[in-house]
């Protein structure tokens, strides 16, 4: 069972292909540094902060889908994959609900 | 096949050997595969923790016996404290019974040979005892006092003490927790025996399957915590130490982020244990299944929501605040589900009052107390009041020993005779569950009236008129510690001299005690096929009572 799957995991991906997603996460890499440089938060606050993220966001989708073989895999490893992500963001919302609302509002003095 | 051919066929009259006689060299222990050989080092190297951790909690309540700081001085206690948590907490509380009672009992309980990675599995292990080696050398270097949680700045900036290598053995030993997690979910998903539906697993294995998703989900982000931590201290580089641009709230999110569910790491296990006691000694099927069942998965979800009301008076925003009590309030229906169900099982059921039925009920009322005074602390107004009071000591306590460790050792004797093939001696086991419960009880009360009167935690001194419950709370200790030390005496002398305890020596219809008592390597001499329900006492189950006895009598014999 496993070898079969190991077998169709090489049916898509081979040598040129690894290369090609490990270029592009270079690029991004290279993205994140020049994004840095510019000054994006003139536009809204944090906005340099949420393109570094964007584009680490980027990067980390095609490591689990190409390199971790998510995008062949069955539901259920797309069910854990996608719940990660889900608790992530839990993580990051109800951090951010605490950011966003503190010093402001009925309570704030 | 009918379930009686299933449960004879699955039985060996005469066992061939069994995992304990199958090698008996150092390597053979070292490099086995085997989940029980596994279990039992966990459950040697946990026992250690335990006990070094008592000790710590033994000269805390001796120092505080008196009002003045006199046994040791304040710098020290700091340490002493801090090392109590850390040792009880990390290396002990997370992996005692996923560890030691999930390794051996959960590919029993499903009709598995072994878990789905048994080599992960021992690599678990020794990544436990490389993260708890290190820690152990840096308690032994002189320690670190930053209290178990490493709040910053104080552990980033100002800490003098061994802040990096305990955070870097509690950092290694989080791929520990992660590993056996893994192990289990992906050993309930693919390795269950013919008929071993998902509704007709134990509660202990559902629990076991909750627990891990916690434990995937959360661990990693302790690490990577632990991991900033270091990389502040080291480079300066401004994450958390507001001082250099960072924010000490976010260390406070992202370390409760994973240790809030960590309590349900702790607890869930043991109310997987307490549902097999309730259930088995009331010889009676548990009432509403699915909703025990369901609850445990509901506790890990919404046990991840719930962190900030560890943070109500760290500068947190209000409206965070009202969001996570809210929330608090809400993870208590899933935790009193059980509670109900337990209870409705054990109406108008056959109980019976062996040592682990007495942990069993003693658990049902200190976890009630634990829960309860929880949502005292859950509520955003009276908690200003009681934060960093003894009052939020006892209610933990209440929870951690009162629940969880009192389910271990229920746990413990309830499969003592079939981890070791030995029974113990009940006088003993009894009169030590009884110690235990008074003893919990003398030593954590009074602490909630002392954390209302006022007094704060992780000081080394106090008021004079706060003495007497304080020394309530010592001899408590004393009681306890007694009671803790009976079993490790009791349960090792059984080892040599206890009577043999045949195959089933409850009369319970579980698959684990449907082989021999210690299982062979292979758990079970022909694949069991199962065609009963969990917890099922009619002879729809097969169970064999005249049988068993019958075959406990020739052993015994």
């Amino acid at each position: 069972m496993a070898d079969t799957h190991n077998e169709h995991d090489h049916e898509h991906m081979n040598i040129p292909k690894y290369i090609g997603i490990f270029m592009i996460l270079v690029v991004g890499t290279i993205a994140t540094y020049y994004a840095a440089t510019v000054d994006m938060d003139r536009f809204f606050p944090g906005a340099n902060t949420l393109v570094a993220l964007l584009i680490a966001f980027t990067k980390m989708t095609f490591v689990m889908l190409f390199f971790m073989h998510v995008y062949w895999s069955k539901r259920l490893i797309w069910l854990a994959a996608v719940g990660s992500f889900f608790w992530l963001a839990i993580m990051f919302a109800y951090t951010m609900q605490d950011y966003l609302t503190r010093g402001s509002g009925t309570f704030s003095g | 096949m009918n379930a009686q051919t299933a449960i004879t066929e699955g039985h060996a009259d005469t066992p061939k050997g069994n995992y304990l006689t199958n090698g008996s060299t150092l390597a053979s222990w070292l490099l086995t595969k085997d989940h029980k050989r596994i279990a039992i080092m966990y459950l040697i190297s946990v026992s250690v923790f335990f006990m070094m951790g008592g000790l710590y909690a033994a000269t805390i309540r001796l120092e505080l016996l008196t009002p003045a700081s006199d046994l040791v001085e304040t710098a020290t206690y700091n340490k002493v404290f801090t090392q109590h948590g850390i040792l009880m907490i990390f290396f002990f509380l997370i992996p005692s019974i996923p560890a030691i009672l999930g390794n051996f009992l959960l590919p029993l309980m499903i009709g598995a040979k072994d878990l789905a990675l048994p080599r992960i599995n021992l690599l678990s292990l020794y990544i436990y005892w490389l993260g708890g080696g290190l820690t152990l050398f840096a308690l032994m270097q002189g320690g670190v006092d930053t209290g178990w949680t490493f709040y910053t700045p104080y552990s980033t900036t100002f800490s003098n003490s061994f802040v990096m290598f305990v955070g870097l053995g509690i950092f290694i030993n989080g791929f520990s927790s992660i590993l056996t997690g893994l192990n289990f979910i992906v050993t309930i998903h693919t390795m269950r025996a013919p008929g071993m539906t998902w509704f007709r697993m134990p509660l202990f294995v559902w629990a076991h399957y909750a627990t891990s998703l916690v434990m995937i989900l959360g661990t990693p982000v302790v690490a990577i915590t632990v991991l900033l931590l270091a990389i502040e201290r080291a480079t300066h580089v401004g994450i958390f130490d507001p001082s250099i641009g960072g924010d000490p709230i976010l260390f406070q999110h992202m370390f409760w982020f994973y240790s809030h569910p960590a309590v349900y790491i702790m607890i869930l296990p043991g109310m997987g244990v307490i549902s097999e006691l309730i259930s088995n000694f009331s010889r009676k099927k548990v009432f509403g299944y699915e909703f025990i069942a369901f609850s445990s998965i509901a506790i890990a979800v919404f046990g991840f929501l719930v962190w900030g009301h560890h943070m109500f008076v760290s500068g947190q925003s209000i409206y965070a605040g009202m969001v996570f009590s809210f929330l608090t309030m809400v993870v208590a229906v899933p935790s009193a589900i059980k509670m109900f169900n337990w209870t409705a099982t054990l109406y108008k059921g056959s109980i019976s009052f062996d040592t682990p039925m007495l942990y069993a009920i003693g658990f049902m009322g200190l976890f009630l107390i634990g829960g309860l005074t929880g949502l005292f602390l859950g509520a955003i107004g009276l908690t200003v009041h009681l934060t960093d009071t003894y009052f939020v000591v006892a209610h933990f306590h209440y929870v951690m020993v009162g629940g969880q460790v009192i389910a271990y050792l229920g746990g413990i004797h309830y499969w003592w005779p079939k981890m070791t093939g030995r029974m113990y001696s009940e006088f003993w086991g009894k009169i030590s569950a009884m110690l235990v419960f008074v003893g919990f009880n003398l030593t954590f009360f009074p602490q909630f009236i002392l954390g209302y009167q006022g007094m704060p935690r992780r000081y080394a001194a106090y008021p004079e008129e706060l003495q007497v419950l304080n020394i309530f709370s010592t001899a408590g200790a004393s009681v306890l510690g007694i009671g803790l030390i009976m079993p490790a005496i009791y349960l090792t002398h059984s080892l040599i001299f206890g009577k043999k305890a045949g195959d089933n020596p409850w009369m319970h219809p579980g698959l684990e005690w449907r082989t021999s008592s210690p299982p062979p390597t292979e758990n079970f001499d022909v694949m069991p096929v199962v065609t009963w329900e969990a917890y099922e006492f009619g002879e729809e189950s097969g169970l064999d009572l005249e049988g068993a006895k019958r075959r406990d009598a020739a052993g015994v014999a």
